[in-house]
């Protein structure tokens, strides 16, 4: 009886919405890999830190002020008298850091497993936006907590812009609306920061992963095989591939549970994160008349900001910095290699991209340092390296010798 | 390529030697947990710093409510300057007038225990020394040249500077500061000595503890509630998870 209902009620929405046809196409039959290993748990991690961060964002929104001579004060009302603030606060903070460490993981599985090549070329460009998404909302609510780092962090980069020739300094003027950060940047930060990004980056996620799920291109794999072109089984089954629910759903919940160990193990005991997550100098409420002994972003920054540093004309650093991020948009068209995955490409190519992770990571330590000389001639080297990893891959990737791929995943 | 992979991971020590730099602090050693540390701590601030230094982002009431404290204990002993225990904790003194007469406005110290960290206020404390040259007569080796006086030198005592004599790497030989000692020691034995530095450095210990208290008082609901939650998540969560995942994939070869 019971049942009947609920089949029937089902069938009135079917009749008017395509309830069970997307639940098919995106969870019930939608078929991945069965070899899914531990990198690809952060594509449904960075998921669910969106989540968090926009919850936690609307809490945050009812009783913060944006406005300078309030923002200060009203994180710390936050912290200390509204009920459960502290526990907001510090999800969405850590969430923003881990937002960027499982869009990292992510983004390198892919590069391991050349999940950027073709047919997924799309994927990737579309995750690429999400990324610029992300940086930006990060930026922009940086500056909201209106402490020493805020501002000064945001002023450092405003400042970038004003070394582009001609437009340089009316674009910086235009962008925060004064002629130095001010109450007036903070109002407007505030409005693209809970309204404009987030509702771009969250119809940017739908998009990223509709191109994901159409048809015939599908989750890639450790093997870098592509599923869909095996015959099936009796089950209507890929030979490989298995149905995203429940297989991966509740392998993804396991996952959601160890991310939640480590995430809870920072927010109850390390917040701070020894000054990574929350600077220590960003308790100092905003002073526009003194300027802080050292200015570094976040951590998440930092490799950019090497980068930028690295370079000794400001221009061309500023270019050579938005050069850095914008040179992963074309990494589908770069790669040459015949295989996809790490597993069957040449030495060649393991030793160069592990030469990248390293200048990454050192770019990234680099960029929180004061510039010293010697440093500085680090940070030249490893942006080389950098630079090098993306513009000579169509070279080195052909180069040694691949191992056969398999026909079938291997486990 | 190996070689070059090992010559940038020798590298990095390098990199860290190069960068390091900054004053050397003491170790506060300090436990918000500790409610008598933090309360001692408390007397010492209501006592010698609020006259100056603000709280304005903390409430009476909180502290009270934190500290177990009943209303009336609240009132005595630490509301001083308020009238009702949901007020914030600031003082009196004007910003401007106290620019013109320090130079500089003290600072409000709610969350100094996250900005500057109770290391740096436990050293902060203890490195005051006598110093002719300041209108304040002290000056300090953690922040030089530093507007406030030595409040708190009816606990320590005065201290003085003790140099030694090395020779530089210029070959010339010049006085360098090695330290701080009490300029009484001479009248004390040792055992007093040791005593009368020993009592300082606790009162400054405590009065750091408050500050680092005061500067996140969510910290001791934050520690207490931590353990449940991952509690709850490694015994419960992970073993259940784990086995639905388990359970469900029996039939994936």
């Amino acid at each position: 009886m019971m049942k009947t209902a609920l089949t029937a009620s089902l069938g009135w929405i079917d009749a008017r919405f395509p309830l069970t046809k997307m639940w098919n196409e995106h969870l019930a039959e939608y078929y991945a890999p069965k070899n899914f290993n531990f990198w690809y748990y952060f594509g449904s991690l960075a998921l669910m830190v969106l989540v968090i961060q926009i919850l936690t964002g609307v809490f945050l929104t009812m009783n913060y002020k944006p406005d300078a001579a309030a923002a200060f004060a009203s994180v710390e009302y936050i912290m200390r008298d509204v009920e459960w603030g502290w526990l907001i606060r510090y999800l969405h903070s850590t969430g923003a850091s881990f937002f960027f460490i499982t869009v990292y993981l992510h983004m390198f599985r892919g590069v391991m497993y050349g999940s950027y090549r073709k047919p997924r070329e799309l994927v990737w460009v579309i995750g690429m936006l999400i990324y610029l998404c992300l940086m930006a909302e990060a930026f922009l609510g940086y500056l909201l907590p209106w402490g020493q780092m805020s501002y000064w962090g945001a002023q450092v980069i405003i400042s970038l812009y004003g070394a582009i020739p001609y437009i340089g300094e009316p674009l910086s003027v235009w962008i925060r609306g004064d002629y130095v950060i001010s109450d007036v940047t903070l109002n407007r930060f505030f409005a693209y920061h809970v309204i404009s990004v987030p509702i771009i980056l969250l119809a940017l996620v739908v998009v990223h992963i509709l191109a994901l799920h159409h048809t015939g291109i599908g989750s890639n794999n450790p093997d870098g095989i592509e599923i869909k072109k095996q015959p099936k089984n009796e089950k209507g089954w890929y030979l490989d591939g298995i149905p995203f629910h429940p297989y991966y759903t509740v392998k993804d919940i396991f996952g959601v549970v160890v991310f939640l160990i480590i995430f809870c193990g920072i927010i109850f005991y390390a917040p701070e994160f020894g000054g990574y997550f929350l600077e220590h100098a960003n308790f100092v409420p905003a002073n526009p008349m003194q300027t802080p002994e050292h200015i570094a972003p976040l951590w998440f920054f930092t490799p950019f900001y090497a980068i930028l540093r690295a370079v000794p004309d400001k221009f061309l650093g500023v270019i050579a910095m938005f050069a850095a991020v914008g040179i992963w948009f074309v990494l589908p068209w770069l790669d040459r290699s015949p295989v996809k995955s790490i597993r069957y490409k040449s030495p060649i190519f393991k030793a160069i991209l592990a030469l990248f992770v390293i200048s990454f990571l050192a770019l990234c330590y680099l960029g929180m340092q004061s510039a010293t000389p010697i440093l500085t001639n680090f940070a030249r080297g490893f942006s080389v390296i950098y630079f090098a990893f993306f513009l000579l891959m169509p070279f080195y990737s052909t180069w040694g010798q691949c191992k056969p791929v398999p026909e079938r995943v291997t486990s | 390529m190996k070689k070059l992979v090992l010559t940038l991971i020798l590298c990095i020590p390098n990199l860290v030697f190069a960068s390091s730099g900054g004053p050397v602090l003491q170790k506060a050693n300090t436990n918000v947990h500790d409610t008598a540390a933090v309360l001692d701590g408390a007397k010492l601030y209501f006592n010698y710093c609020i006259g100056c230094h603000s709280l304005q982002y903390a409430r009476y009431q909180r502290f009270g409510e934190d500290m177990g404290l009943t209303t009336e204990q609240l009132k005595e002993n630490f509301m001083f300057g308020a009238e009702k225990p949901g007020e914030l904790i600031t003082i009196g003194m004007p910003a401007d007038d106290s620019k013109a007469w320090f130079g500089v406005t003290p600072p409000d110290l709610s969350v100094t225990g996250r900005s500057r960290g109770p290391d740096w206020i436990y050293t902060y404390l203890l490195s005051f020394y006598l110093d002719d040259a300041k209108a304040s007569g002290v000056n300090n080796t953690l922040f030089k040249d530093v507007a406030m006086p030595h409040v708190l030198w009816d606990l320590q005592g005065w201290q003085k500077p003790v140099y030694k004599t090395v020779k530089g790497e210029d070959g010339h030989e010049h006085q360098a500061l090695v330290g701080l000692e009490l300029v009484d020691k001479d009248k004390m034995s040792e055992a007093e000595y040791k005593k009368k530095v020993e009592d300082y450095e606790l009162s400054a210990r405590n009065l750091t503890t408050f500050l680092e208290y005061m500067a996140e008082p969510a910290k001791l609901k934050r520690e207490r509630l931590g353990i449940w939650v991952l509690a709850f998540l490694i015994f419960i969560m992970l073993p259940v998870t784990y086995l639905l995942k388990k359970e469900y994939w029996r039939d994936v070869h």
